[in-house]
C-alpha cells in the first residue's frame, strides 16, 4: 500500500495519464485523416473491370447464367439467413457467404449503377484489355467493348469485342473524343462567357427601363437608347445563338457503338463522353496520368449528376469566399468593440454584464443565428435594401433572399465573440508601462492605442480570427438558411460588374457533405464523394488557419514584447 | 559622501571622483531654492487614492535647470508626487489630488489645460526601460511624429541630436532601424531618455531611472543626468541616497506622505535639519 502511494505521489502516474490522453488525440487525429484520405482519395483511382459469368441459386429450375461487366467495389459477409430471406436460396449449412459490391454502371441499360453478387457464384472472372470505361455527362459510367464509331452514321472504323488486340475502333475513338472536348470547351466558353454577357446586359436593361418607368421619367428619348442597346445585344445573341447551333451540329456528329454485358449493343453520341480509358491494359504510370486528371476534374470542375460526379469547384470556391468576406466583416466589428471595452468603458457592473454577454453568445447553437440571419437581416435589412436600391427589380429580391452576403454576416455575427474576447486578451496583456511611455510624450490615449497597443495587440487578434476562420468554416447550420444551395456554379465573383456578386447563393463543401451523403438518390456512388469532400474542407480549413497563423507569426516577431 | 561608501569605486574610481568631488563640490556655496528661478512650485498638495492618502500637504519650490532629487523609504509617496507634475495620476483610477501644482506659474491641473502638451513639455523617465517594440530610430522619432512631424530631414536630425545627448549616438549609430528590444538594459534606458529629450521637454523627472540597471550603467545614466541638467530642470526619484548625493544639487526627503526636509543635497546629506532626515540617511531606518 506505501510503495502504491508513494508510487501515487511521486506524480509518474499523471504524467503517463496525460501523455496518454496526448497519444489518444493524436492517433484520433491522424486516424480520422487516413480513413478520409483513404477512402476519399481511392475513388479516383482508374480500378480494373472485371468481366465474369455469374449464375445464383433460383428457388426452380436451372441457375440463371450471365454475364457481368463492373468494378468490384466492396466485399463484406453476411448471414445464408438474410440471404435466403431476401430470396436466394442459398444453403443454410454455411453460416456466412461472401458478398461483393459490383459498379455495373450502365444506368441507362441497367437501372442502376451497382449491384450485389456472391462470390461463391462468380466464375471464369478475367480482365480483357479491351473493356473500355466511359466517364459520361450524364447517366454515369459505362462499362463495355467499342465495336464501332461512326461519323454522322457512317462507319469509320470497327473491332471485334471478342479480341482484346484489335484496337482499331479504339484508336478512331480516342481522337474523336479529344476533337469532341475541344468543341465542348467553346461551347462552355460561349455559353458562360458570352451568352451570359448578353444576358447580364438585357437584365440589366430590363432593370434600367424598370427604374425608369417607377421614378416617371421614361421619356422616349431614354426608352429609345434602351431599345436601342437592347437591339444591339440582341443581335449579338443571335450571331451567338448561330454559332452555338453550329458547334452543337459538330459535336453531334460522332457516335461510338458499344456492346455491353450480355451483348446488348448500343449507340454512344461521343459529345457524351467526358473521358475514356481501358483500365485493363494500362500500366501504373499511364492509371496515375489519369488519377492525376481525375482528381483535379475533382477540384477544378463544376458538379454533374446530382453532384455525385465532376468536381467541387464552386463548393470550395464558395466556402473560401464566405470565410475571407467573414473575417472581412468580423475584425474590424470585433476589434472596436473589444477596444470600447477594455480601453475607454468605466470597468463596472455594465461592462461586465456585456462581457459575460459576450462570452455566453459564443455558445449559443449555430442555427439560432441562422434563423436570427434570415429574420433579421434577409426578411427585414435585405427587404428594405430591396425597397431602397433595387425598386425596378422588385417582386423579385436581390438582397431579400438568402445570400453570400447575409451567410458571411451572420456567421461574422456567430464569430464575434471570439473575436472579442481574445483581443480583450491581448489589450490587457500590453505592458501598463508602455502605455505610459507613450503617454508621457505627449501622445493622448488614441495616438497610443493607435501607435503603441493596437500593433502589439495585433496578434491577439490574429489568434481571435484564427478561432472565428476554424469555427465558420466548419458551420453548416445556420448557412442552410442564409445562402447555402445544393447547386449554384455561377460563381460570386466574375467578369461581370460590379464582379462581387454577393447577393448570390453559393455553394459550400459542409453542405455539399450533407448533401451528397445523405440527400442523394445514388449512395453507393456519393459515398466516396463523401470522403474525399471531408477530407477536402479539412485540407481547406487547415489551410485557411495556416493563413492566419503565419499572419500571427510575422505580427509576433514584429511586436516582440519585453520580457518583463 | 566619500569614496569609500561608494559601491562603484571599486568599478570605475576616476568616473567616480569626477561627478562626486568635480560637481558636488561646485555647489557647496549653491544658494536656497526658494532664490533660485521657479520651474514647478507645489502647494499644499494632498493625494487620496481612494480612502489611502498618499501626499499630505506638500509644499515646495523646484528651481530651473538644477537637479532635484526625491530620497525617502519604499511608499513614502515621492514617486506619487513625481507623477503629479505630468498628471500621470490622472490614469489612476479613484486618484483625488488637491492643492495646487503649477509649471511657470500657470496651473497644471486647471480646466483648460491640454495633459498630451502638458506631458510633452515634462517629460518622464520610468523605472523599468520601456522602449516601443519598433527600430531604435522610431522609438526617438516617435514624440515628435504624433505632433506631427514627419520630414525625414527634421527627424533624421532630431534623432542624431537626441541619441548625442543621452550619449548613445556612438553605439547605435550602424543600427538606427533594428529593434530596440535588442538592446541592452542600460543602452534601452538611455533610449528612452533620448525619446524623452527628443520632444523638448522642459521637466524631466526621471523616475528611479537606474535601479533596474547593473552599476556601469547607472553611472553612465548619473553623468548623462549631469550633462542634461545644463538644458533641463531634472526631478530624480531614487532609494539610492549615495545616488541623491552624487546627482543633486537639491534634495528633498520625505516620509509617510509628507516632506519632512528640502534643502540643498550638502545640507541635507552633511548638515540635516530634521531628526528623521538624519535617521534617514544614516541608515537608521527605511
Amino acid at each position: 500500500m506505501s510503495t502504491f502511494k508513494k508510487f501515487f505521489d511521486s506524480g509518474t502516474p499523471w504524467i503517463w495519464i496525460n501523455a496518454g490522453a496526448v497519444a489518444i488525440s493524436v492517433i484520433m487525429t491522424v486516424g480520422l485523416l487516413l480513413l478520409l484520405a483513404f477512402n476519399g482519395l481511392s475513388h479516383f483511382w482508374p480500378k480494373d473491370i472485371m468481366f465474369a459469368n455469374y449464375a445464383q441459386p433460383v428457388n426452380e429450375g436451372e441457375p440463371l447464367r450471365r454475364e457481368i461487366v463492373g468494378e468490384r467495389v466492396d466485399r463484406e459477409h453476411v448471414s445464408a439467413e438474410r440471404i435466403i430471406s431476401s430470396g436466394i436460396p442459398v444453403s443454410a449449412s454455411t453460416p456466412l457467404y461472401e458478398r461483393e459490391l459490383i459498379k455495373i454502371g450502365n444506368r441507362d441499360l441497367n437501372g442502376s449503377d451497382f449491384t450485389w453478387l456472391l462470390t461463391d457464384y462468380l466464375s471464369d472472372i478475367s480482365f480483357p484489355a479491351n473493356l473500355t470505361t466511359f466517364e459520361r455527362r450524364e447517366w454515369g459510367n459505362f462499362y463495355g467493348y467499342v465495336q464501332e464509331v461512326r461519323e454522322a452514321g457512317s462507319t469509320v472504323a470497327q473491332s471485334d469485342p471478342l479480341n482484346p488486340n484489335d484496337t482499331r475502333a479504339w484508336e478512331a475513338l480516342e481522337q474523336r473524343i479529344e476533337r469532341a472536348l475541344s468543341i465542348h470547351e467553346q461551347i462552355e466558353d460561349l455559353e458562360k462567357d458570352e451568352i451570359g454577357e448578353v444576358n447580364y446586359a438585357l437584365e440589366r436593361l430590363r432593370l434600367e427601363r424598370r427604374g425608369l418607368e417607377l421614378r416617371g421619367t421614361d421619356t422616349p428619348e431614354r426608352t429609345g437608347a434602351i431599345d436601342a442597346e437592347e437591339a444591339s445585344w440582341e443581335a449579338n445573341y443571335e450571331v451567338l445563338q448561330a454559332r452555338l447551333a453550329q458547334l452543337y451540329e459538330q459535336i453531334d456528329r460522332d457516335t461510338v457503338v458499344m456492346s455491353a454485358m450480355n451483348a446488348e449493343v448500343t449507340e454512344i453520341s461521343i459529345s457524351e463522353i467526358v473521358r475514356a480509358f481501358q483500365p485493363n491494359g494500362m500500366h501504373i504510370g499511364n492509371k496515375l496520368v489519369v488519377y492525376g486528371q481525375k482528381l483535379w476534374e475533382f477540384l477544378s470542375d463544376d458538379p454533374r449528376e446530382a453532384n455525385t460526379e465532376g468536381g467541387i469547384f464552386p463548393a470550395i470556391f464558395g466556402t473560401v469566399t464566405m470565410v475571407l468576406l467573414m473575417s472581412v466583416f468580423v475584425s474590424p466589428f470585433g476589434v472596436v468593440a473589444a477596444v470600447y471595452l477594455r480601453e475607454y468603458a468605466r470597468q463596472g457592473f455594465i461592462t461586465r454584464t456585456i462581457r459575460i454577454a459576450v462570452n455566453n453568445l459564443a455558445g449559443v447553437p449555430s442555427i439560432v443565428y441562422g434563423v436570427f440571419g434570415l429574420g433579421f437581416f434577409i426578411y427585414f435589412l435585405g427587404s428594405e435594401v430591396d425597397q431602397a436600391f433595387y425598386p425596378e427589380a422588385l417582386p423579385a429580391p436581390t438582397f431579400g433572399t438568402p445570400g453570400m452576403l447575409w451567410a458571411s454576416l451572420t456567421l461574422a455575427l456567430l464569430t464575434v465573440p471570439v473575436v472579442i474576447v481574445s483581443t480583450e486578451e491581448g489589450l490587457a496583456r500590453i505592458p501598463r508601462s508602455l502605455r505610459e511611455g507613450s503617454l508621457a510624450l505627449g501622445a493622448t490615449k488614441f495616438e497610443t492605442l493607435w501607435r503603441v497597443v493596437l500593433p502589439m495587440a495585433s496578434p491577439a487578434m490574429m489568434t481571435g480570427l484564427i478561432l472565428a476562420v476554424a469555427r465558420a468554416a466548419g458551420e453548416v447550420a445556420p448557412l442552410m438558411l442564409v445562402g447555402v444551395v445544393k447547386l449554384a456554379p455561377a460563381l460570386p465573383v466574375n467578369g461581370n460588374y460590379p464582379y462581387f456578386h454577393l447577393d448570390q447563393k453559393f455553394m459550400h463543401l459542409g453542405f455539399h457533405i450533407y448533401d451528397v451523403g445523405f440527400q442523394s438518390p445514388n449512395v453507393e456512388a456519393a459515398r466516396p464523394l463523401v470522403f474525399a469532400t471531408a477530407l477536402l474542407l479539412v485540407v481547406v480549413i487547415a489551410l485557411l488557419n495556416q493563413l492566419a497563423v503565419s499572419i500571427r507569426n510575422r505580427l509576433r516577431e514584429k511586436y516582440k514584447q519585453l520580457d518583463m | 559622501m566619500t569614496e569609500s561608501n561608494s559601491e562603484y569605486a571599486p568599478v570605475n574610481r576616476s568616473k567616480f571622483k569626477k561627478i562626486d568631488m568635480g560637481k558636488l563640490g561646485s555647489h557647496v556655496q549653491s544658494p536656497s531654492a526658494e532664490d533660485l528661478p521657479s520651474s514647478i512650485s507645489v502647494s499644499d498638495l494632498n493625494l487620496y487614492y481612494g480612502a489611502a492618502h498618499a501626499l499630505k500637504d506638500v509644499n515646495m519650490t523646484l528651481p530651473r535647470q538644477r537637479v532635484t532629487a526625491f530620497i525617502g523609504p519604499s511608499g513614502c509617496g515621492k514617486s506619487s508626487l513625481l507623477r503629479c507634475f505630468n498628471r500621470m495620476n490622472d490614469l489612476v483610477d479613484g486618484c483625488v489630488i488637491k492643492g495646487s501644482i503649477t509649471l511657470d506659474g500657470a496651473d497644471i491641473y486647471h480646466r483648460s489645460v491640454d495633459v498630451a502638451d502638458l506631458r510633452r513639455r515634462v517629460g518622464m523617465v520610468f523605472q523599468k526601460p520601456n522602449p516601443f517594440p519598433k527600430s531604435i530610430y522610431e522609438n526617438v522619432a516617435y514624440g515628435l511624429r504624433i505632433q506631427g512631424i514627419n520630414k525625414k530631414r527634421i527627424l533624421d536630425e532630431s534623432v542624431e541630436k537626441s541619441l548625442q545627448s543621452a550619449a548613445l549616438w556612438d553605439e547605435v549609430k550602424d543600427r538606427l532601424h533594428d529593434s530596440a528590444l535588442g538592446l541592452s538594459g542600460g543602452q534601452q534606458q538611455r533610449l528612452v531618455i533620448a525619446r524623452t529629450v527628443a520632444v523638448e521637454p522642459e521637466v524631466l523627472l526621471l523616475d528611479e531611472p537606474a535601479s533596474a540597471l547593473d552599476p556601469i550603467s547607472t553611472l553612465k545614466i548619473e553623468e548623462l543626468i549631469n550633462d542634461l541638467k545644463d538644458r533641463y530642470t531634472i526631478i530624480i526619484v531614487t532609494h539610492n541616497m549615495q545616488q541623491a548625493a552624487r546627482v543633486s544639487d537639491f534634495t528633498a526627503f520625505m516620509y509617510m506622505g509628507k516632506m519632512i526636509e528640502f534643502d540643498t543635497a550638502d545640507n541635507i546629506f552633511t548638515n540635516p535639519a530634521e531628526k528623521q532626515t538624519e535617521d534617514y540617511i544614516t541608515g537608521r531606518y527605511g
